[in-house]
This record gives C-alpha cells, sequence and structure tokens, in this order.
C-alpha cells in the first residue's frame, strides 16, 4: 500500500477536480510500432502453440490506430480429458482493434475485440482514459469493457451465454527519482453459464455435469514497484490479492529484476507465486448431491511456482535498415510447477501436479 | 449558496496549484530507462498473463480488457 500521511489526505482528496483544472506536461502519444510474438506452452497434456502480431499507426495529431491477430493452435489430452473425454485438437483465433487518442494529458482508448473456437465466441468492447497530473509525477487510468460470450457445445446443440462486465481502476505514482508505484484495482461481474459443458463432478466416484452459480462477481487489487538499483540494473515486486463470491480468495507474489549485460543486451529474470483457496462448491468427490458442484481443478487448493527469464537484443540503429527507429529480439521462457492440493489424479489415487515449459520468441520494431 | 459554491471551487483550485512535482523532469533520467518500463514487451506480458489467468480461479488486475477463452 502506498502510504498517505496524514496532512496530505485532504490535497489527494481534490484529485479528482484537478483533473479537470490542471494543465501539466502533455501525455505521449503511442509510437508507431510493430511486434510478431511466437509462443509455446507445453504442460499437463495440453499442448498450445501459435502467432501473434501487432501494429500500430499514427493517423493524425495524437491519434493512433491498432490491429492485433492472435492465434491459439490447441493439442489436449488433459487430466480431464483423459479421465473423461477423448483427445481433441482445436483452434482459437483472436483479432483486436483500437484506437487511441492523446488530448493534453489525458489518454482515451477505445477497442474491439473478438475470439473465436468451435465451441466458444467472445466479443469484447473496452474503454480505457488515462490522464497525468502533478507534471507527469501521477496517472491515473479508468477502464471499462464489456463481454458478450456464447459457449456451446461441439457434439450437440447445447448454446447458452455470458455476459461479463469490467471496471477498472489505477493508479502509476512516481514515488522518488528511482522509483515507480502502480495501484491497480478490477471488478469483474459475470452473469450466465459460467462452467464447462464437457466437464463432471463426481458423487462417491460417479460422474455427473457440473452445476456452477449463474453469477459471479470478483475483485482485485495489484499493488507494483519499479526501483532502478543503478544503471544497469532495476528491480521489481508486486502483490495481488483476489476474492469473489464464489468463496475463492488468492493471493499473487511477483519479483523480478533487469539487467543490462551490455549495451545491446538485456536480460530479466522472475520469480512469480500463486496460491488460491477452493470454491465454496468444489470437492473432489462429493459424499450427497448439492445445487452447486464442481470438480474443476482451477477450482480447487492449488498453489504454482513460475520460474522465468528472458533475453533481449537490442539493435543498435546503424545496423537497422529502411530508417528503423530501433528494433529488438526478446526470447523468453518460463518454468511452471501446479500442485494440486484436492485434485485426485484418479488413474492413480494420489493429488495431481503437473510442470509446464513455456517459449516466447518476440521481435518488435519502432519507425 | 452561489457564493459557497464559488469558494469551494476557488479553494479547489488553490489546492491544485500548489501541489508541485517532488521529483523534477530533469531527475527522470533512471525512471526513463526501458529497464523501468512498466510492460517492455507488451505482447509477451499479455501472452503470459493470459497463460496464468486461463489456468487459475484468480484474474489479474491489470487494467487490460482482453476477451475470449482458450481455456482449455
Amino acid at each position: 500500500m502506498v502510504v498517505i500521511e496524514r496532512s496530505q489526505w485532504p490535497r489527494m482528496l481534490l484529485l479528482p477536480a484537478c483533473l479537470v483544472a490542471m494543465t501539466l506536461s502533455a501525455a505521449t502519444p503511442p509510437e508507431d510500432q510493430v511486434e510478431a510474438l511466437y509462443h509455446s506452452y507445453d504442460g499437463g497434456g495440453v499442448q498450445v502453440t501459435g502467432p501473434a502480431v501487432f501494429a500500430r499507426k499514427t493517423l493524425g495529431k495524437g491519434v493512433s490506430a491498432s490491429a492485433q491477430y492472435y492465434v491459439d493452435t490447441i493439442s489436449s489430452a488433459s487430466i480431464d480429458v483423459v479421465t473423461s473425454a477423448s483427445e481433441y485438437d482445436e483452434e482459437r483465433t483472436e483479432y483486436s482493434l483500437g484506437v487511441d487518442w492523446v488530448y493534453g494529458d489525458s489518454e482515451m482508448a477505445v477497442g474491439y475485440s473478438h475470439s473465436d473456437e468451435d465451441d466458444y465466441t467472445s466479443d469484447t468492447y473496452s474503454l480505457l482514459v488515462t490522464q497525468e497530473v502533478f507534471g507527469g509525477m501521477s496517472s491515473i487510468s479508468m477502464g471499462y469493457s464489456h463481454g458478450d460470450d456464447v459457449v456451446e457445445r461441439v457434439d450437440n446443440d447445447f448454446r447458452d451465454r455470458i455476459d461479463r462486465d469490467r471496471y477498472g481502476l489505477g493508479l502509476a505514482q512516481v514515488l522518488t527519482p528511482t522509483m515507480i508505484a502502480t495501484v491497480n484495482y478490477e471488478a469483474i461481474l459475470e452473469e450466465g453459464y459460467l462452467n464447462n459443458p464437457y466437464r463432471s463432478a463426481r458423487i462417491l466416484g460417479a460422474q455427473i455435469p457440473e452445476r456452477y452459480p449463474r453469477t459471479r462477481t470478483s475483485q482485485a487489487a495489484q499493488l507494483r514497484l519499479l526501483k532502478s538499483w543503478n544503471r544497469e540494473t532495476s528491480l521489481n515486486g508486486s502483490y495481488q490479492y483476489f476474492t469473489d463470491t464464489w468463496g475463492i480468495q488468492a493471493n499473487t507474489f511477483e519479483i523480478g529484476a533487469s539487467h543490462y549485460l551490455d549495451k545491446e543486451w538485456l536480460i530479466d529474470l522472475s520469480y512469480r507465486y500463486y496460491t488460491q483457496d477452493a470454491a465454496s462448491f468444489y470437492s473432489d468427490n462429493f459424499d450427497r448431491e448439492f445445487n452447486y458442484m464442481a470438480r474443476d481443478k482451477e477450482l480447487s487448493t492449488f498453489n504454482y511456482n513460475t520460474f522465468g527469464a528472458r533475453v533481449t537484443w537490442n539493435i543498435q540503429r546503424e545496423r537497422l535498415p529502411l530508417g528503423l527507429n530501433n528494433a529488438s529480439f526478446t526470447v523468453g521462457y518460463d518454468y511452471m510447477m501446479f500442485s494440486y492440493d484436492d485434485f485426485t489424479d484418479i488413474r492413480t489415487g494420489e493429488n495431481y501436479d503437473f510442470n509446464s515449459h513455456v517459449f516466447q520468441i518476440y521481435f518488435t520494431s519502432r519507425y | 449558496m452561489r457564493s459557497l459554491l464559488l469558494g469551494l471551487t476557488l479553494m479547489v483550485l488553490a489546492g491544485c496549484s500548489s501541489v508541485e512535482p517532488w521529483v523534477m523532469p530533469y531527475e527522470r533520467e533512471a525512471l526513463a530507462d526501458p529497464i523501468m518500463s512498466l510492460s517492455r514487451v507488451p505482447l509477451i506480458d499479455q501472452y503470459r498473463q493470459h497463460v496464468f489467468d486461463v489456468r487459475q480461479a484468480a484474474k489479474t488486475a491489470s487494467m487490460n480488457q482482453g476477451g475470449g477463452c482458450g481455456c482449455n
């Protein structure tokens, strides 16, 4: 938490009026940029690979447009699949469009995203407003998005909907000449068919379709600190608390460091720990029938550790063709270790655990 | 009532104008370095967040407003 001394409270309470009244340094328009990513996930019997590309182009003074294309090619033999269904392959494709408008110290971004799978379609509309205040010392963001999702099954005519509203509030604050803090809060309201239509719960070992509540309200609050240690090294750390109306509480801790090896090479190291309690209607094996019953391992009590490393090659300007301002390649790797406290691998009778390998190869250029 | 509103408005504006940045622009060299960026490789950060979010119950309070499932 950012500590606010008592003598500062009245001034902090004046922030909303300051947003309108103050004329300070201008917000910076996003640069023209292209990004390309190839990603790969392999763990727990699931392989997901695919490309992603992003491009941003300035249209006029302070106005830019962006487009993104993202593909997940999925081959799944996860524990849910091998214990209650057949292995399958599918593809998820996502298209996103956005427009950013910078005016004075304000930035407004509107976006639309469409995601499509054989049995799941999602349309999301979003708005994000950011305002810089106090000479660029503080940046306040407010976001809203609305999602319309359609859930289906590929083997019958089942079809249902999900409405999703997300409200976000963020503050980025310069604390000292070498330290930045961000605080983000997000509330998510979901209504509709929130379970997986293929997954089963167990009553005394017998499988029955899962039953979830049709509403869920979630809240997440995150604090992040960035510290410049010296000219070559920065450190970062974050903590997030999450809670929802299904009885889940989760904590996420992450620390990391970035270090210039020389003028061209940069390395990032990170460690992330996530832990959560089970939903109130989760059981590995119910002893009788209840109104709501889930056996989704993502709703159980579990934790996972993630160790990450990235290496970036910043290509010097004199080596770049076509008048490019800068370009860089990044290779990233994450090793994830999942451990479940109350989700049994029914093939072995032991608590389930698995490890995953996640790769990213990334290129970006500004022009 | 009108005078009260005017007075309050002036007090509010006075409060704003007296807030001085305590880190001046010429002191922000370290903050401007790419290693102090909140997201230096946005597409990787977005992808990692998606990998995490579909394998846990908690969603990340990131101000990113993406959609879709990909939750297999």
